[in-house]
């Protein structure tokens, strides 16, 4: 059986993303356990190769890149085409994306192209004899699925956080590699990558989730949740589909069922009554604090710590101490 | 324009889930079912898409067992013109048997468009749409937030971390659905009616072999109880003691 394990490594703009990063662990600990090694894959336009030797840091020991214009915006076609075929010629034991927006979307066509069936969204991964098994929060999180893997290879995606990028430094042999067949012959074309704030970070990168719900009254209010985010200093500003739907806050800044699912070391949930839809975003979060006016809010039943009171006199109390704390 | 929608049953989430003697599948016993959330809004769109065209034909199939037939008969009381049924005893967890069954059905049916939820509910695995378009060999989108379709070609929007991006792509293509594309309509009475007549076909499903199976099914280690720490203001110095010492977040 092999014993290889191969990584996608995900990238947007000429940049490798935190993901890249996860996936290579998450591969490092299968190799150790199989006593192969790690390959990462990432495509890029011109000048990504100079990155992909950062995947050395967290255990790769080769990285193949392919550098071509028509990957400059995402290009599922072609991109699941590599993956699939590094895939096939490697013969690899375990094939690890992520599951981040675009590892949602490439996971399955490069499963779907090599016959097998994907374990998506796992938040643990272990080897079992010949076998490949993981956990998989099912039913909005309530229920717990383990799921074994017979196939080969067998293809996963990770939910972004799951795991901890951890450096494991060596030296990665970069190879450089053509795409599988003509990229700028893709029938899906990403016409145009609509970039956010890019100062703001990201919710899956983000420790630290700052999240506001209706218990903030008021759309002007949600500058509270923006100052104590910004206290952290390392937060992102998260809200409830109740805030969304209104348009106090725009709709990819959901958490929930229906929004992003995070786990961020520390979540905030201000002013959020903690309906289930709105859990099964952010259950898995580390330490959970919750300020809410109703003792009886559900939001308290998961939160770590919780104080009962208004929220537009408890936070910025909270955000002046946080300040004091960072010593700013 | 010719439209397939692949729709699954699915149990309502507001309950306390329990897991069934097997060890392997929730108890279903009291459990009410529906139509997963996001299959919802693509036979929404798909609705959507030929009442605008004022011509075509909308099918859902589904994989499933005898039950899944009320599913469809959902479908076709929202209006969905005729519903084909792939029997199952059980659904298997395994995403590309499934997509095996769908792709098998849907080869040679002349669909301009085939539409999936981008995810189920209760599976969430969102691989089955993108999976049955590598086995049709067709152009995909999964998990669309916006979707138009002119002159034999189609535009969507996919949200991203923090960006979006727009895409184009031509048809024959399989699209799955994100919320936010179309709400899904209550049938009518009349729907209702109409959806008793309407052609409902049963056809055993080809899964072929399954290589992804649910060995347990257990319930969340539940969260260790949580603290008040006490009320308005006054709480805070003690917030914030906790997140340096005990949690070590700040």
């Amino acid at each position: 059986m092999a014993n290889n394990i191969l990584a996608f490594a995900e990238s947007r703009g000429g940049d490798l993303r935190k993901v890249a990063y996860e996936a290579v662990t998450a591969a490092r600990a299968l190799a150790d356990a199989t006593g192969g090694e790690v390959h990462a894959v990432v495509a890029g336009p011109s000048g990504i190769t100079a990155k992909a030797g950062a995947l050395g840091t967290y255990g790769a020991d080769a990285v193949t890149v392919v550098e071509h214009p028509a990957f400059a915006d995402y290009n599922p076609e072609a991109l699941a085409a590599f993956v699939a075929e590094r895939a096939k010629g490697g013969g690899y034991r375990v094939v690890v994306l992520i599951a981040s927006a675009q590892g949602k979307d490439l996971a399955p066509r490069v499963a779907g192209k090599l016959g097998v069936p994907l374990a998506s969204d796992l938040t643990t991964i272990r080897l079992d004899g010949d076998k490949v098994v993981g956990t998989h929060p099912v039913n909005t999180g309530k229920v717990i699925a383990t799921v074994t893997l017979t196939a080969n290879p067998a293809v996963v995606s990770l939910r972004p956080g799951a795991v901890t990028a951890a450096e494991k430094p060596r030296t990665a042999r970069i190879e450089t590699a053509a795409p599988a067949g003509d990229p700028a012959a893709s029938r899906v074309k990403v016409t145009q990558t609509i970039a956010g704030n890019t100062a703001k970070l990201d919710l899956g990168d983000a420790p630290v989730i700052v999240s506001g719900g209706r218990g903030l009254k008021a759309a002007e209010n949600f500058k509270l949740v923006e100052e104590l985010a910004a206290a952290f200093g390392n937060a992102a500003v998260g809200a409830t589909r109740a805030v969304t739907d209104d348009g106090w806050r725009p709709h990819s800044d959901q958490i929930g069922q229906t929004g992003r699912q995070v786990s961020p070391n520390l979540y905030v949930a201000v002013g959020i009554s903690g309906a289930i839809q709105h859990l099964a975003g952010m259950r898995t979060s580390k330490t959970i604090v919750a300020i809410n006016k109703d003792p009886e809010a559900p939001i308290f039943k998961v939160a770590d710590y919780g104080i009962v009171g208004d929220v537009l006199e408890v936070v910025p109390a909270l955000t002046a101490a946080v300040k004091a704390a960072k010593g700013h | 324009m010719k439209i397939a929608v692949c729709i699954k049953r699915v149990p309502e989430m507001d309950v306390r889930f329990k897991i069934a003697p097997s060890g392997t599948s929730v108890d279903e016993t009291g459990l009410k079912w529906d139509m997963s959330d996001f299959d919802g809004y693509a036979v929404e769109a798909a609705l959507q898409l030929t009442e605008k065209l004022g011509n075509g034909e909308v099918v859902v199939v589904t994989v499933g067992p005898d039950a899944a037939q009320e599913t469809l008969r959902k479908a076709l009381s929202m209006g969905v013109t005729r519903a084909v049924h792939l029997k199952v005893d059980a659904i298997p967890f395994d995403n590309f048997a499934i997509a095996r069954a769908l792709a098998t059905e849907l080869q040679g049916g002349g669909y301009d468009l085939i539409l999936f939820g981008k995810m189920s509910i209760d599976s969430s695995n969102g691989a089955v749409g993108p999976i049955t378009a590598e086995l049709l060999n067709l152009p995909c989108v999964a998990a669309a937030s916006k979707l138009e379709i002119a002159n034999g070609k189609g535009t969507a929007r996919r949200e991203l971390e923090g960006a979006a991006e727009l895409l184009e792509f031509p048809l024959p293509a399989v699209v799955s659905i994100d919320e936010g594309v179309a709400r899904p309509r209550y049938p009518s009475l009349k729907g209702i009616m109409a959806a008793k007549k309407k052609p409902l076909e049963v056809k055993p499903a080809q899964l072929g072999d399954l290589r992804m199976t649910v060995s347990t099914m257990a319930l969340p280690p539940d969260r260790p109880p949580g603290r008040i720490l006490g009320e308005g203001v006054a709480a805070v110095p003690e917030l914030v003691r906790l997140l340096q010492t005990e949690a070590k977040v700040l």
